[in-house]
């Protein structure tokens, strides 16, 4: 069997699926947020990668190392938000994060 | 060739080394101290580039092989989005003092959040759509925690940031897709391989995505959930920044995705915002008839503000997307003279929220009162205000693009809404005498409270016209519909 571009397709799409699913059933702790957050995005990498070399064009890899820039800088400013409010919280279980109703 | 290009980017070049070099500055001397002086220098700055652009701007300049495009439509919505957040700026200033938030880093966050928004409404390709939108989300997490002692503002960073590293997902997953099945990322070469009436199943699920992530950022339902939150728990300054100037770019942006990248399959797309059109402005309309804080009411009031600007958009016409321009143009207005307001609502230097304190206000301040019910009678879509004209615009672009059940639809909504503002406006004549809050209001929020008031109370008399609004944003809508 050869893998072809619907294989990459189908694991960036479970991964993807996987991600949202975790951002939404996950009761416990927001870092599994942070790391659905982070799956989603390599999800996406694996897309892009795919499709640029299926293409055969490099635009798709450019947009990857852009993707990973932005995502190193959104984890830290999440974290450092997450530090921010276990220090005033003293907890960051997901149930705990409704203070307001929403 | 590249000084050409770099030319076009004079105003955010200037605005990102601003913002460096502000930061040095304030790092390496007074720190905290020379915030307020920073803040002014900076809404100065933040003014000067939005005359620049308003005055030197011309034509259609594309940069870097069209990554990056200058036209009539950007320029509208960059002269909106600086003057704004130049005014949230010295609006917020004193309740940032008051409340003890004034960090040097406030003024430096918010000149990069507006260069994020600035590259997202020019951009012509979607990599420079998502660095742009990522500068401008990255730096507003950071200022929705800015009181960082406060659960409530801590929270309300943290729900910002998870729904809106969501969204950024979202809106990924839709351009790898759009990019594996158009063969490009530019607007150009995406317009070219999605027209006509056969569009390929790929680039329809990367259509989906992307609008359903657009819809997350213009905070339209059923992606708002983020909205009341974020609105609550983050302080009044920063909440009139989030009402006013991101909307506008996360709008601007959606009309250029839709028309510059996806112009060839309109019936496509239009359904798909006709639904958030109808569907927000009915939830912003209901749900804010049970709050009883002001800034959760604000809340579901932009939710549904946005719902009639998408109405514009959904009619995919020229039309529609200047009555969209006008829409939020008058409504930033609208909303800075509000929150102006609502920032300086408290007693004994604390703040008050709830709406219940404005009980019997006009029998004290008569005149800040009268200035308030413009402001609600015009968010209501009451004639002749101002706020009526940017309705009937829409309304009117809806009904010639043949929507005409969205236009009714809109109307009933219109109606719903007027309920929750009247309610203020009657609270504050009609209510039981309390002294909830006393009224006091320093300078720069009271200009702009009266500014925001006058404009709209006055600004459709003939002589004024809306200070030649529409002109402006015909001419920025033609320009996305060539």
């Amino acid at each position: 069997m050869t893998i072809g571009l619907e294989h990459y397709l189908t694991v960036a799409a479970a991964l993807f699926v996987i991600g949202i699913f975790g951002l939404f059933l996950n009761r416990k702790n927001v870092i599994i947020i942070l790391m659905s957050i982070e799956l989603i995005l390599l999800s996406v990498n694996i897309n892009l990668v795919a499709f640029s070399h299926y293409l055969g064009d490099l635009t798709g890899q450019i947009f990857t190392l852009f993707i990973l820039t932005v995502a190193a800088a959104e984890a830290a400013i999440g974290l450092a938000i997450l530090v921010c409010f276990f220090r005033n919280h003293g907890d960051i279980a997901v149930e705990d994060v409704s203070n307001m109703k929403g | 060739m590249i000084g050409a290009d770099l030319s076009i980017l004079i105003p955010e070049i200037v605005l990102s080394l601003y913002a460096m070099g502000a930061m040095m500055l304030a790092v390496y001397t007074s720190k905290d101290a020379m915030a307020p002086a920073l803040t002014w220098a900076t809404a100065l700055v933040l003014a000067i580039m939005g005359f620049y652009i308003a005055v030197t701007g011309g034509g259609e300049n594309p940069a870097f092989d069209g990554m990056f495009v200058d036209d009539a439509f950007s320029r509208f919505a960059k002269v909106t989005i600086l003057f704004a957040a130049a005014a949230v700026l010295l609006i917020g200033l004193d309740y940032m003092v008051k409340h003890d938030l004034l960090r040097f880093e406030y003024p430096i966050l918010m000149v990069l959040a507006v260069v994020g928004m600035m590259v997202m409404v020019s951009a012509g390709d979607l990599i420079t759509l998502y660095m742009g939108l990522e500068l401008q989300s990255l730096a507003l997490y950071v200022v929705a925690a800015v009181r960082r002692d406060s659960v409530r503002s801590t929270e309300a960073g943290l729900k910002y940031f998870v729904l809106g590293a969501l969204s950024s997902g979202l809106f990924l997953y839709g351009a790898s897709l759009t990019y594996g099945y158009a063969g490009t990322t530019a607007f150009e070469g995406i317009i070219a391989a999605a027209s006509g009436d056969d569009i390929s199943l790929g680039l329809l699920f990367g259509l989906v995505f992307v609008i359903s992530a657009l819809a997350f950022k213009v905070s339209a339902a059923p992606f708002h959930m983020w909205t009341p939150d974020v609105y609550e728990g983050s302080p009044t300054a920063i909440t009139a920044l989030f009402s006013t100037a991101p909307k506008v770019a996360a709008m601007a942006l959606f009309a250029r995705v839709v028309h510059d990248a996806f112009g060839g399959v309109v019936d496509q797309w239009q359904q798909i915002v006709a639904f958030l059109a109808v569907l927000s402005m009915f939830l912003g309309a209901i749900a804010a008839i049970g709050q009883t804080d002001i800034k959760r009411l604000m809340a579901y009031s932009s939710i549904s503000h946005m719902g009639f600007a998408l109405m514009g958009l959904a009619a995919g016409t020229a039309q529609g997307v200047e009555a969209m321009l006008i829409y939020m143009a008058i409504y930033v207005t609208m909303n800075m003279g509000t929150f102006a307001f609502i920032m300086t609502m408290g007693k004994d230097g604390r703040s008050v929220t709830q709406i219940s304190a404005l009980s019997s206000f006009a029998s004290r301040e008569p005149a800040k009162a009268l200035a308030l019910l413009v402001l609600m009678f015009s968010l209501a879509g009451v004639p002749p205000l101002v706020g009526f004209f940017g309705k009937y615009a829409v309304l009117l672009a809806a009904i010639e693009a043949d929507m005409a059940w969205l236009a009714i639809a809109g109307v009933i909504a219109s109606v719903i809404g007027a309920y929750y503002y009247l309610r203020i406006v009657y609270l504050m004549y009609f209510g039981e005498t309390r002294e909830d809050i006393d009224g006091k209001m320093s300078l720069v929020p009271y200009v702009a409270l009266v500014a925001c008031a006058a404009i709209i109370g006055l600004a459709w008399l003939p002589g004024i016209n809306l200070f030649g609004l529409e002109a402006s944003a015909a001419q920025a809508a033609e320009i996305l519909l060539r």
